[in-house]
């Protein structure tokens, strides 16, 4: 193996690996406050196709990332209106989120089709992002960076803060955060929306950077793979990475064994396997350790005081 | 003045029956206005989706056969969420049964008959409730996660097939395109009224409603199955074993599923090809919310959703919205059933204002 194939490769699966990364991120902190909101697939894509709309009138890529994150956690907070004011069931609410999602992106998503949007330009200068040998550290798109930033920023911010104290409490045992006075519902009002955001970030890098043009459902599952990807970390934002790049080498190979045919095996065996490696790796993580005991207490429940 | 929610002592029977119907006309209302926002004749598309296919007759057969999967499917789902068991991978099960029938008319070669049919829809059973059994071995012996497993074979169902029908069961006379050989005349379901599409499975949609309310009202398991669901600790304590509850509601959620899809390509399709897997796995996720996890509740949500399927067609032609619109009328009833469930289980108050008090449902 050479030293441009390796080099190529890592570039694949950091790049492969960004959006599941946001989008985890996110509900990492969703899912510490105590909410399980499965419609981060739904949140990409609506993510998706406002980055990709906003970047196509205004030719502004930062500006697009902004209107996908504000419309990511703006459909988020459609669902903290139903699940935290009217105590809806999360699971199924998620899922609504998630159809939600996917019929109203192609709706909107029509008349984008076909078209090209502007790319983000390198925040480093040309020499260091296109030399042969640096481009594997400064050759990405500014959201790669930003996601990485955000990996860092989520662990101090839940670990060394105050906020985050007061998040993983709610999270833990809701009804003592709010007998000594914190707002519940406002906690998980604002991670919900942080998580809506971050997914909306990651849809659109779907749409924006990899591929980048709008087509319908692009995100292709992803969400889902990016929720399991939170019981993979077992509720840590440093471990998030290191599943997001396993996930991602994962998703590279299908790449690679379909362009360069080496494959005995159908190439639909490679694009089963990040779906299948996540079921198995599930099953292995919850054998080596109690995986109940490391999710937030209050996960998925209906927070009911008594008045 | 201020809104207050007050537990009710029993769930309100009024609003189990009203909120489902309010949800839908709600979801008309919006869906007109939203419509009109987005430039589109608001009123014309409403009407299309939600009435055209109940106004014409020749839309009927449409409605009917799209129902049937639907009814099907959601049956066995309304089981899993009444015991809080989560399958969202009746599309897979859905898939995989639809294969298992292939399989069986691919093996019978040319012969034909009742034995064929009858083998082909248990096959598809069998296909279905095999793909259900992994979450159910991983939920019980290794405690991961159904909602995530479940929906995972769902991807790994898509591969399944395309592998099949586009490699060892592609049509060596299909002008190599990746699709099954059609059944033989007698290898179908047969037609239940000649000229039109209603088969056998359409018949089945509507007997199996009335068997799976009759189970649930009278045996133990249907008494299982709801203790589980609504009291989890007494559930335990009157030695009702939860792992055995996770098995039972996900192999029939996966039996119907798979029955769903074989009775799908035995009756209405009769070869699969990669259009094969339309969702309707994950819309009878809507149907059994809709329904209210009850077997006549299933049945009457079923012909709902239908009907938008078959009037998301009609509008595509009329007023040119795209077809993933019907999606967003399917989520919007989704979204106000679930929201409307604080109706059931809660009574709004209004107290005047001077007399606040914390609110219950905050």
């Amino acid at each position: 193996m050479s030293m441009d194939f390796i080099i190529a490769a890592i570039i694949t699966v950091v790049g492969i690996s960004t959006p599941i990364l946001l989008a985890g991120l996110g509900e990492l902190v969703v899912e510490k406050s105590g909410v399980l909101n499965l419609g981060v697939e739904g949140m990409m894509l609506i993510g998706a196709i406002a980055g990709f709309a906003v970047t196509s009138m205004t030719f502004n890529p930062w500006l697009g990332i902004m209107g996908a994150a504000v419309a990511g956690a703006a459909s988020a907070l459609l669902f903290g209106f139903f699940v935290l004011t009217l105590n809806s069931n999360q699971v199924a609410t998620g899922l609504a989120l998630t159809i939600f999602g996917t019929g109203l992106s192609s709706l909107i998503g029509l008349s984008f089709v076909g078209r090209i949007v502007p790319q983000f330009g390198s925040i480093f200068p040309p020499e260091l992002a296109r030399d042969p040998l640096l481009k594997v550290i400064f050759g990405y798109s500014p959201v790669v960076y930003l996601a990485l930033v955000m990996v860092l920023a989520v662990a101090w911010f839940l670990k060394s803060t105050r906020a985050g104290l007061i998040l993983r409490a709610v999270g833990e045992n809701d009804l003592s955060a709010h007998s000594i006075g914190y707002s519940v519902v406002g906690v998980r009002y604002a991670a919900v929306a942080f998580g809506g955001a971050m997914a909306g970030i990651g849809g659109a890098y779907f749409s924006m950077v990899i591929t980048p043009m709008w087509a319908e459902r692009m995100t292709a599952g992803r969400g889902w793979i990016a929720l399991a990807l939170v019981v993979f970390a077992g509720w840590r934002a440093g471990r998030l990475l290191t599943g997001a790049y396993f996930f991602g080498l994962l998703m590279a190979l299908e790449l690679y064994a379909k362009a360069a045919g080496f494959s005995i095996l159908p190439s639909q065996f490679w694009a089963a396997m990040p779906y299948l490696m996540t079921v198995v790796v599930l099953a292995l993580i919850s054998m080596r350790e109690r995986i109940g005991s490391n999710a937030p207490a209050c996960l998925g429940k209906p927070f009911l005081p008594a008045t | 003045m201020q809104f207050r929610f007050e537990k009710r002592p029993e769930p309100s029977r009024l609003m189990l029956v009203v909120t489902p119907i309010a949800s839908v006309l709600l979801t008309m209302l919006i869906g007109v206005i939203v419509f009109d926002a987005l430039g589109i004749d608001g009123q014309r598309a409403v009407i299309d989706i939600f009435l055209t296919p109940l106004l014409a007759s020749y839309k009927w057969q449409d409605v009917a056969v799209k129902a049937a999967p639907l009814i099907i499917i959601s049956l066995g789902l309304a089981v899993g969420n009444r015991a809080s068991v989560w399958n969202i991978g009746a599309e897979g099960q859905y898939i995989i049964g639809a294969l298992g029938a292939a399989g069986v008319g691919i093996a019978a070669g040319a012969a034909g008959g009742p034995v064929v049919i009858l083998l082909m829809i248990l096959a598809g059973i069998a296909g279905g409730t095999a793909w259900a059994a992994v979450p159910a071995v991983l939920k019980t012996r290794f405690s991961v996660n159904e909602i995530l497993s479940s929906l995972m074979l769902t991807y790994v169902a898509l591969q399944v097939l395309s592998y099949l029908v586009g490699g060892p069961w592609k049509d060596p006379n299909g002008r190599n395109f990746p699709a099954t050989a059609p059944l033989t005349a007698d290898q179908a379901l047969p037609v239940l009224f000649p000229g039109t599409t209603i088969h056998l499975g359409v018949a089945i949609a509507l007997i199996l409603p009335f068997v799976f309310w009759l189970v649930m009202a009278r045996s133990v398991f249907g008494y299982q199955i709801r203790v589980v669901g609504s009291a989890p600790n007494a559930a335990r304590h009157g030695g009702f074993d939860s792992n055995q509850t996770v098995w039972f509601a996900m192999l029939i959620g996966g039996g119907m599923a798979g029955l769903a899809g074989a009775l799908e390509f035995a009756g209405a399709l009769k070869a699969i090809n990669l259009g094969f897997p339309s969702g309707y796995g994950f819309t009878a996720i809507i149907v059994a919310f809709l329904g209210r996890l009850h077997p006549i509740g299933c049945l009457i949500a079923g012909i709902v959703l239908a009907v938008t399927y078959v009037g998301g067609q009609v509008a595509q032609t009329t007023v040119h919205i795209p077809n993933a619109t019907a999606g967003i009328f399917q989520a919007m009833m989704l979204f106000f059933i679930l929201a409307s469930d604080v109706l059931v289980r809660y009574r709004l108050r209004i107290i005047p204002a001077g007399k606040a008090a914390p609110a219950a449902g905050e």
